[in-house]
Parts: structure tokens; C-alpha cells; sequence
């Protein structure tokens, strides 16, 4: 195995070039598992630790640009009010020693459905940056999972950041395991409230072949919310449509067994947490509401 | 005191007068404490020696199969490879090992048993080309098929784990895939079932749990120029280790000289020989030093498990509450080797019914072989899972005949007298009804405690960080449990333990240097042999000798039999001392002094005195340069084994119990846990070191709760090839779903005990387990048979 250390994005970028095949690696959370597992043998390595522009992030207008190594820390410490719901997710990320070395580039780079990024990236709406010496492009999170651990990057082409939009409304994330902490998910859950465009998104972790999101279930909430015109008079959404908007999500997976958990568990407890993050996100919206009422 | 005022038992009697300082009875501090907390401790995994080999060794990839041939061609030709073995190259007409029976096979023969069996070794200059050499060994298989339960087992047409057995339990098991039965009967089950008002009956299935201790196997194996090898090894037991490498080797047992090395944990995982012949076989063969270490991944078919267990239980009582009789049968996975398997069953079926009076039972248990993963010693050992059963069972009768569940169970309680199933005699405090009462009077953890003033506190609630709810679905539950363990080898084993005492003056200080054969596992033996000492011989310092084999058995570190036997065995060695420094003293200065003949004396603070206080000597001016040692063996009672059709006997030395009570919170509509508390009430006889004492009640409690909720190898029951052997999958506890577990130690003196003292380590393993599942029960309304239990039992999703 050879292991290559380009000192610049370029370089890393030629690398990648030159040698297709190469792995990269910054904190090595699921590559380093990988290999020690002997699950994969990579012909090369491509250490992109040396690039530093890879762990910074800008906060823009209406998105934030984060690069691809910034560790999860960094989110949960520095953008909680921007990308609240990524932050949630970095929270339960493994143990405080690999969300210090960790970043969303990782999680998008193995594209495993368990990634406990991708909900809160589906939720919020995101773009990812592929760059490669062709040149560089955006690919929107919709289309950037295409299959069981497959991501739409082409052989040379490297993320150099997500950019994320930020956070015009409430947004929730919630993730099951088997221990209350330092667990790979059995299934988790993203939703956002986007009250700028009055709709709703969300994400589904680890219960169908890749992170999902439950369109039939943000439709038909987008119109219960636009029906009812909560959106304007901030009332409680009825518990029978919280319900159906979570029968919706459960219908939405497409969930194995195995040996985390069955697949009828992941799909009922899908609908849970949809149902409680839509309620507490709503509840939060509502104050929020209420209180901008009161300030005008 | 109990209620009715009868006395407890005893206080306990400490042989020397006033306490030596660090003596027993005080929380002196770990000496590899701060070590190992700052990451400086030396494992075995970090052994390092010039010139070393690493060992890496193949393992099969299927459960059950002939081996038709072994190609080892291309792995010996891998440049940096020294040596490639196989069965075919094991140096003597031993080639088997086993703790109890020997069938184990170093290096597969003809056929593998489980997944993961030992097939070849390869020694390299590089863990890595070890580890890609022992992938190019081709290994052709023909799949045979998988026994994995009880029914394939016995079937009539089943497979044979093993052919041929001639061991000494053939002869009396109703199947050749039975390793060993135990039935135990007394009165007339049957008959006292026509009193009962009530009766109970539950099936019960009990998941195989990991030791999961954190240092893996390793061990370093040093040729000697003699021919003979020196091993350093972490292990539970180096004479038992010793006796079944030699023959393999081919040595003489004084040509294999074994040195304890640092040991991450071990609960019984140990106990079982697993790298160690491996190394030494390599290291005899290449002339080199040869280390092997396994990664996480190996550790998991590297050393047994706790035995899987089915267990089928009967209840009855009366309308008053008296328990009428007990009936059950435990069903033990042994898996592929026997291990620990005799012994197992025999705990689980002397300790079937509990701490409980019944005079009529009938108790039948069983440990199969299959082609299961291993199974063997794992703190608690047998009594475990019985515990786990019987206790739902109590539950369930209780509410049967309508009583509280914590004083059904003290109406039935057994107390010092009582006879066990076996007809032995309980001949020290049993204070099972005391336990309960105490541990039931503590004060409730607070309602609702996630609530803070800045809203939901999610470390407090089910899920945790993972943000699963705020209180949704939560759901408090309560649940009791209490356990009865036995303290050292059981069933007629010769369970002795030898120390060397030697006290000497170092510049001018008396000095005593303990010297045993005690694997410290982590128990915290050094501390409290150290403590021994000092109150024996009234010597500040002490130093401890590293382990070896230089010096006799101590047995093993298990069965919570160190700080009993090995700690007897120091206290003897010291007495044996401070006897021979008086007869010392009196030689020198008897004739300066009358009390020197007259008065009872002790050592205390670095010298002779009398029982009145009064000063004789120091004790360098006694000893005046010469060094008093002695070696000794010390033993506890003998024991008997269980009668092979009706189990009676005197099979057991001790007991130890401790019950909890646990609080859960359940969040029921996503089936997550949340143990809040594990309040434990413990009998220690006598603490040597209280604070030690708390933590092996407090960590026992924890891997309790670990297979109560999370803990658990999964084996696929079509191919016997085990589905989660890593720390992704199978799940131990962390700091968040390690409760509060306060901690109320009752020092109860067990007469025939040194100090009155009994074995702590094992019992809070016990009843850890049933009093989770009895609050999960509480908070879901749920019948749960089976431990651990995941989300999908508790949601209907399974």
C-alpha cells in the first residue's frame, strides 16, 4: 500500500488523478476500520491531513461552506446556531476522540446509509462540492447517494466541502442505538422546518439502502401545514396529521435485519422519532413565532 | 439487625492487636492505580524483546468441517516468514489441552469444531507479513453439519461434536454431545406440588454474553538457552497454564518458567489457554523470541464465553406465601470444547433454586457440546443464569399469591442453617432477608430527574445524547433481585493456594517481600495481600513479588477465591514468619525481659511487643541481618463432590450474596433503557479493603446490567459463525448507562474464613442482571424470558 501525502488541495487533486483507485483519508473513523478489519486493501492511501484549508469553514449569506475535515467538534462547538441539526448529529457521533478527528467528509465519502451526518445534511438541504482536475461542480445531497456505500463522485474526483444551508426555522435530530452513547445508529432521523419557502425536509438514516428522504411524508405535511395555514397562525399540529406524517416516514424505509436490529423495529421507530422531532420542532417554531409576534 | 432481633452473626476477629497502619480494613490505594489510569501501565501487549518474532495464527471459517488438506506452501515462502506450523509439526503425542478434559486441539486435527478454531501458525519479522503469510495457507473444507442447540444435539441421527470421548463424564450423560448432567434432588418435587395453591412455570433464554476485558490476549515467549522457554503472560492461573503447555512442548514443568505480565481484565476469559502454546511452540522453533497479541476481532474467538442457557422452571407456594417446591432444568451451550463446562453445570444446578428454603426439589442441568463458539468461566460462572431465571420466577409467584414481591421473597429467605439443594448445610451468616430489607430502605432516586430549568437533560433519559426523546413514552420501573454465589472451587477440588513470606532489615527497616503465583486480573490481590502482611507482621513496608512460577500454585484468580485462599494462604505464611522471628527474638533477648516467655506477643510498628503495649524489641535488632522465609500451602475446608444421580454432597466452601434494586427508565414506545440506579446490598464478611470492595460490587453491577440490556454474541443459529465480533456491535456499557450504584456492605463474619472474610468479586454479577429486567418488566408490562433485551422485544417489533 503506498501511502501519498499531497501538501495542497492541488496536489491531492493530481493524486487523485493519477491514481483512481486511491482511498482518502483525513480522520479516518470508517477507512481506518476499513483496513485494520482487513475489509479492504487500497492500493493507495491519499492523506489529505496536510490540507489545511480542508478543516475551515466560511458562513455565507444564506449557507455555510464547510470543509470536508472539519471535525464534528467543530460543528457541535462553532456552528449550533447555523446548522442546529448537524450539530445534534456530530453530538452523537462515536466518542469525544473521533469527533475530534472526524468531519461530514468522511460520512459522504463512505456514503454508509449508518452515517449519522446524512440526515440532518438530507433535512437541511445541501450541496456537496466534488472537485477533480477536470474541474469543479456542486452535487445537490438528493442525487449524491446512489447505492449501498456508492456515492455519485467520479473515480478522480475528491469533496472538498458541503455547503449546507443555513437554518431559517427549527430543526431536529434524533438517532437509536442500543446504548446511550457511542452506538452506530439502528436508524436515525433529520427533519428541518424551512418557514423562508414554508416546507419541510427530512432525512432517514440507516433503515433502507441508502440516507432517504421521506418525500411522500414532507409532501403531505407541506400541504396539512399550507392547508391549515399554520405556518401564519402557529397552531398545534393535530396529532392525527403528526401521525400520519409519521406513518408516512415509516413507509418511506426500506429496512433489512440484521444484527443491529430488525427491519419492522427500524420502520416503527422511524415513526417515532418523526413524530417527536416534528413536535418538538413545531412547539419550537410556535415560541419562536409567538415571540416575534410580540416584539412587533 | 433483622426485625425479629436474632443476631446476624458474629463480629469479625482480626489476630493481631491493634491495626498496623495500611493494615486490613483500609482503602490503601492500587499501587498500578495511577498507572494505569495515566496510561503508563505495562500490558503484555506491550512487551517488546530484540530480535522478536510475531506470531499470527489461522483460524477456520467455518463452524463444523473436515479439513481435507492444508497447503502452507506459499506462506513459508513469504520473505520475513521464519516458521509456518500445523498439527503435523506439534513435537510430542500430546497435542490436546483442556482445563478439566483435554479436548481441546492446539492446531486443528482433521476437523474444526467452531468458527475461529486454531488451524496454523506462522511466525514473521512483521505482525503484518505474519498476518498476510497465514492468509496464503490454504485450507480446503468439507462442511459437516452444525449442531447448534439442544434438539440437534440429542437428536438421534446427530453428529458428533466429539467421537470417542473417554473422559470421566461419558459414562453417566445420556448423550455423547452431553459434556456433563447434574441432577439434584431432594424431598419429593412431585408430592409437595399437591400443596401448592399457586404454581408458576416460565421459560427462560439467557444470550451469551463476553467477558469483553479491554487488554487482549498476548503474551511473549522467550527461548531459553537450556531449551526450555520462558513466557510472559497475562492469565488467570500459571500453574494451570503450565500443566497443559509442558506436555504439549514436550518440557519438563521447571524448564517452562512463567512470569505474570500486565493483565487488562479478565472475569473468566483466562482461564482457558490461548495464545500461550502457540507462542512457544514458534519461539522453540525458530530460536526466537516470539510475541503474539490478538486485535479485537481475534479476542472475540480467542477465549469462552458465558454459556448460553435455556432454563425451564416450576414454582409452587402455598396461599401463605411459602415456597412449596422447585423444579427446573438449564440447558448450558458448552459449545465445541469443554472448558469449564462440568463445573458450570454443577454451580447452576447446586445454586438453581437460589437463597431460597425448599425442602422439595428436583434440579436437572446440562452444558452441551455444539458447534457453538466455546463456552466457559465468566464471573458468576453458572450461578448467573440460574439467578436470572429464578428470580422471574419469584416475581411471578408473588404476584400470584399476592404479596409484595421483596417480602415474598424474605418470607422464603434462607438463613444460616438452611439447607441447599445438595442437603449441605449454610454454616455462616446468610443474610439473604436482610439484604433485600436494606437495599429496599434506601432512599428512591428522584422522579422525573431529566427535568431542569432549562428543560430536558437527554444524558438522563433513554437515548441519551442521541436525542430520542424528552420524556415521551417514559415510563418508571422498580424491579428487586437477590443471588447466592459460591466462594472458591467447589465439588471436592484440592483448592489450595502457597505463599512465600520472606522478612529481612533494608537499611534499617523491616521489610516483608510477599511472593505468590496470583494472577492480578485487576481484583486488586496486591493491594490486600500487601495489607495482610502489614497487619501479620506490623511492617510498613512491603513488597510485592511479581508473580511467577517460581514459586508454588496460588490457583486461580476466580470463583472470587483470591483474597480467601491466596490472602489465607499470606496471612499463614505470615503467622509462620512472625513465629519464627519471636522464636528469634526469644533466642537473642529472652533472658533480658520475663515477657519474652511469659506474654502473648505481636509485631506492631516495626516491633516485638507485648499484648499490654509494652515495647521488647525492634525488629531489626531481632533479625541482626539474617532474612526469616518461609513457603507454605494453605487450604480451606475440603469439599465433596455432588452425587452423580441425586447431587447430594457438601460440595461448596462458601457463599456469597448481595441483592439490588434497580431503577429504570423505559421509554416505551421506542423500546430504549435508561438504567437510572443500581442500588446493591452486599455481605463481605469483612472488608480488607473497603474501598476495593465497592468497586468489584459497583464494576460486578455494571456487567450485570451489560447483559440485562446490550450484551450479547450473536451466532447465526444456520452457521454457527458468530455475526458481531467487534466493539461496534457487540455493545459493553459506557459511563452514560453505568447508573448511580450506591452501595450498603454488611461485614458479617464467615468463622471459617481468614478475618471472617468472603469472596466479593462474583455475587453483584448475579443479581445485577434479574433486578433490570424486573424494572423493565415494571415499567412495560412485558413478560421478557429472555436476557439481554433489545428494542424490538419491548416494542412488539422482534
Amino acid at each position: 500500500m503506498d501511502f501519498l501525502r499531497p501538501a495542497s488541495w492541488e496536489e491531492a487533486l493530481a493524486a487523485k488523478a493519477a491514481h483512481p483507485t486511491a482511498v482518502p483519508i483525513a480522520g479516518g473513523t470508517d477507512v481506518m476500520v476499513e483496513i485494520n478489519f482487513d475489509h479492504r486493501r487500497p492500493e493507495f492511501l491519499l492523506d489529505l491531513n496536510r490540507i489545511g484549508d480542508l478543516c475551515e469553514w466560511e458562513v455565507g449569506e444564506d449557507s455555510v461552506r464547510l470543509g470536508a475535515s472539519v471535525p464534528y467538534t467543530g460543528i457541535m462547538e462553532n456552528l449550533r446556531g447555523e446548522l442546529p441539526g448537524l450539530a445534534l448529529a456530530s453530538h452523537t457521533v462515536a466518542s469525544p476522540q473521533i469527533r475530534n478527528r472526524g468531519g461530514v467528509g468522511g460520512n459522504l465519502g463512505t456514503a454508509s446509509p449508518a452515517g449519522d451526518a446524512h440526515p440532518a445534511l438530507l433535512a437541511a438541504g445541501a450541496e456537496v462540492e466534488a472537485e477533480s482536475v477536470r474541474g469543479s461542480r456542486l452535487i445537490p445531497i438528493d442525487e449524491f447517494y446512489t447505492g449501498v456505500k456508492r456515492n455519485a463522485l467520479a473515480a478522480d474526483e475528491l469533496i472538498r466541502a458541503v455547503h449546507i444551508k443555513k437554518a431559517d426555522g427549527p430543526q431536529q435530530f434524533s438517532k437509536v442505538g442500543t446504548r446511550n452513547a457511542m452506538v452506530i445508529a439502528v436508524c436515525a432521523f433529520g427533519l428541518a422546518l424551512h418557514p423562508e419557502t414554508r416546507t419541510v425536509r427530512t432525512g432517514i438514516g440507516s433503515a433502507a439502502p441508502t440516507p432517504v428522504r421521506a418525500k411522500a411524508a414532507e409532501e403531505f405535511l407541506n400541504a396539512a401545514l399550507d392547508e391549515g395555514g399554520f405556518w401564519d397562525n402557529g397552531k398545534i399540529i393535530t396529532p392525527s396529521v403528526a401521525q400520519q406524517f409519521a406513518e408516512l416516514c415509516s413507509a418511506a424505509c426500506n429496512p433489512i435485519d440484521d444484527v443491529r436490529g430488525t427491519a419492522s423495529y427500524r420502520r416503527h421507530a422511524v415513526g417515532v422519532m418523526a413524530r417527536r422531532t416534528l413536535t418538538w420542532s413545531w412547539e419550537s417554531y410556535r415560541g419562536t413565532a409567538a415571540r416575534t409576534e410580540g416584539a412587533a | 439487625m433483622p426485625e425479629n432481633g436474632a443476631p446476624l452473626g458474629t463480629p469479625t476477629k482480626v489476630t493481631q492487636g491493634t491495626p498496623t497502619k495500611g493494615g486490613i480494613g483500609e482503602s490503601t490505594l492500587r499501587p498500578d492505580g495511577v498507572l494505569k489510569v495515566t496510561g503508563e501501565f505495562a500490558y503484555s501487549s506491550d512487551m517488546w524483546h530484540e530480535d522478536m518474532l510475531w506470531g499470527q495464527i489461522l483460524r477456520s471459517t467455518v463452524a463444523h468441517a473436515e479439513i481435507v488438506s492444508i497447503d502452507t506452501g506459499e506462506a513459508l515462502a513469504t520473505p520475513g516468514v521464519y516458521a509456518v506450523m500445523t498439527y503435523d509439526d506439534l513435537p510430542t503425542d500430546v497435542k490436546n489441552y483442556g482445563l478439566e478434559i483435554r479436548d481441546t486441539p492446539v492446531l486443528a486435527h482433521g476437523k474444526v469444531r467452531h468458527h475461529g478454531e486454531p488451524v496454523a501458525i506462522v511466525a514473521a519479522d512483521h505482525p503484518e507479513t505474519a498476518r498476510r503469510a497465514a492468509a496464503k495457507i490454504k485450507v480446503e473444507y468439507r462442511e459437516l453439519p452444525v449442531i447448534t442447540d439442544e434438539a440437534s444435539a440429542t437428536a438421534p441421527d446427530a453428529v458428533l461434536v466429539h467421537e470417542n470421548r473417554t473422559d470421566h463424564h461419558i459414562g453417566h450423560v445420556p448423550h455423547p454431545n452431553i459434556v456433563h448432567r447434574q441432577p439434584i434432588v431432594r424431598g419429593d418435587a412431585d408430592e409437595a406440588a399437591k400443596r401448592a395453591d399457586f404454581v408458576v412455570k416460565g421459560e427462560y433464554t439467557f444470550g451469551m454474553q463476553d467477558q469483553a476485558f479491554l487488554g487482549p490476549e498476548s503474551g511473549l515467549a522467550v527461548p531459553a538457552e537450556d531449551g526450555g522457554v520462558d513466557l510472559y503472560i497475562a492469565t488467570q492461573w500459571l500453574h494451570s497454564d503450565l500443566r497443559q503447555i509442558a506436555p504439549v512442548l514436550g518440557l519438563p514443568e521447571d524448564k517452562v518458567r512463567m512470569t505474570l505480565s500486565g493483565v487488562g481484565g479478565a472475569f473468566g476469559g483466562r482461564e482457558d489457554l490461548s495464545m500461550q502454546i502457540h507462542a512457544c511452540l514458534l519461539a522453540l522453533r525458530t530460536g526466537k523470541p516470539v510475541k503474539i497479541v490478538y486485535n479485537r476481532f481475534e479476542s472475540f474467538f480467542g477465549h469462552v464465553h458465558r454459556h448460553p442457557a435455556k432454563l425451564y422452571y416450576e414454582h409452587g407456594a402455598t396461599r401463605d406465601g411459602k415456597l412449596t417446591h422447585v423444579k427446573c432444568r438449564i440447558v448450558l451451550d458448552g459449545g465445541a470444547y469443554a472448558s469449564a463446562s462440568p463445573a458450570v453445570v454443577g454451580n447452576a444446578s447446586s445454586l438453581g433454586i437460589g437463597p431460597y428454603v425448599v425442602d422439595d426439589v428436583d434440579i436437572e442441568a446440562i452444558a452441551l457440546y455444539t458447534n457453538n463458539p466455546p463456552c466457559g468461566a465468566m464471573r458468576g460462572f453458572g450461578a448467573v443464569q440460574a439467578c436470572f431465571a429464578y428470580e422471574a420466577q419469584m416475581d411471578k409467584l408473588a404476584d400470584e399469591v399476592g404479596m409484595d414481591r421483596v417480602e415474598f421473597r424474605r418470607l422464603n429467605a434462607m438463613t444460616q442453617g438452611t439447607l441447599l439443594p445438595t442437603g449441605q448445610p449454610v454454616d455462616s451468616p446468610a443474610p439473604v432477608a436482610e439484604l433485600l430489607r436494606r437495599v429496599k430502605a434506601m432512599p428512591m432516586p428522584p422522579e422525573r430527574q431529566w427535568e431542569s430549568s432549562e428543560g430536558a437533560d437527554v444524558r438522563q433519559l433513554p437515548g441519551g445524547l442521541s436525542n430520542t426523546t424528552h420524556g415521551e413514552g417514559v415510563v418508571r420501573g422498580v424491579g428487586y433481585a437477590v443471588g447466592i454465589k459460591n466462594v472458591g472451587f467447589s465439588e471436592g477440588f484440592d483448592d489450595y493456594s502457597t505463599a512465600r513470606v520472606r522478612m529481612e532489615v533494608v537499611g534499617g527497616e523491616p521489610v516483608a517481600v510477599v511472593h505468590t503465583a496470583m494472577a492480578e486480573v485487576g481484583q486488586g490481590g496486591v493491594t490486600v495481600h500487601a495489607q495482610i502482611a502489614r497487619t501479620e507482621l506490623g511492617v510498613t513496608q512491603v513488597t510485592i513479588h511479581p508473580a511467577d512460577t517460581q514459586v508454588g500454585s496460588a490457583g486461580s484468580t476466580s470463583a472470587s477465591r483470591q483474597t480467601y485462599v491466596t490472602g489465607g494462604a499470606v496471612k499463614n505464611a505470615c503467622e509462620l514468619v512472625r513465629e519464627k522471628v519471636l522464636e528469634m527474638g526469644r533466642r537473642r533477648f529472652g533472658t533480658y525481659h520475663p515477657a519474652w516467655a511469659t506474654a502473648e506477643l505481636l509485631l506492631e510498628g516495626g516491633k516485638v511487643v507485648t499484648d499490654g503495649g509494652e515495647v521488647l524489641a525492634g525488629l531489626a535488632d531481632v533479625l541482626e541481618g539474617e532474612a526469616v522465609e518461609v513457603e507454605a500451602e494453605w487450604r480451606h475446608r475440603p469439599t465433596e463432590p455432588f452425587d452423580l444421580r441425586t447431587g447430594q454432597g457438601n460440595g461448596h466452601v462458601q457463599y456469597s450474596f448481595a441483592a439490588h434494586r434497580a431503577v429504570v427508565e423505559v421509554d416505551t414506545e421506542l423500546g430504549l433503557v435508561k438504567v437510572i440506579e443500581l442500588a446493591c446490598a452486599q455481605d463481605v464478611g469483612k472488608a480488607l479493603n473497603p474501598l476495593s470492595v465497592v468497586g468489584q460490587i459497583q464494576g460486578g453491577t455494571t456487567q450485570g446490567l451489560g447483559v440485562a440490556v446490550m450484551e450479547e454474541i450473536i451466532v447465526d443459529p444456520v452457521t454457527a459463525k458468530v455475526k458481531n465480533p467487534s466493539f461496534t456491535d457487540y455493545l459493553i456499557p459506557t459511563i452514560l448507562d453505568t447508573p448511580t450504584i450506591p452501595v450498603d456492605v454488611l461485614e458479617l463474619a464467615d468463622d471459617h474464613a481468614p478475618y471472617g472474610l468472603r469472596g466479593v468479586g462474583e455475587a453483584p454479577t448475579l443479581s445485577s442482571t434479574p433486578a433490570v429486567l424486573a424494572a423493565i418488566r415494571n415499567a412495560t408490562g412485558l413478560e421478557l424470558n429472555r436476557t439481554p433485551v433489545r428494542p424490538e422485544h419491548l416494542t412488539g417489533t422482534a
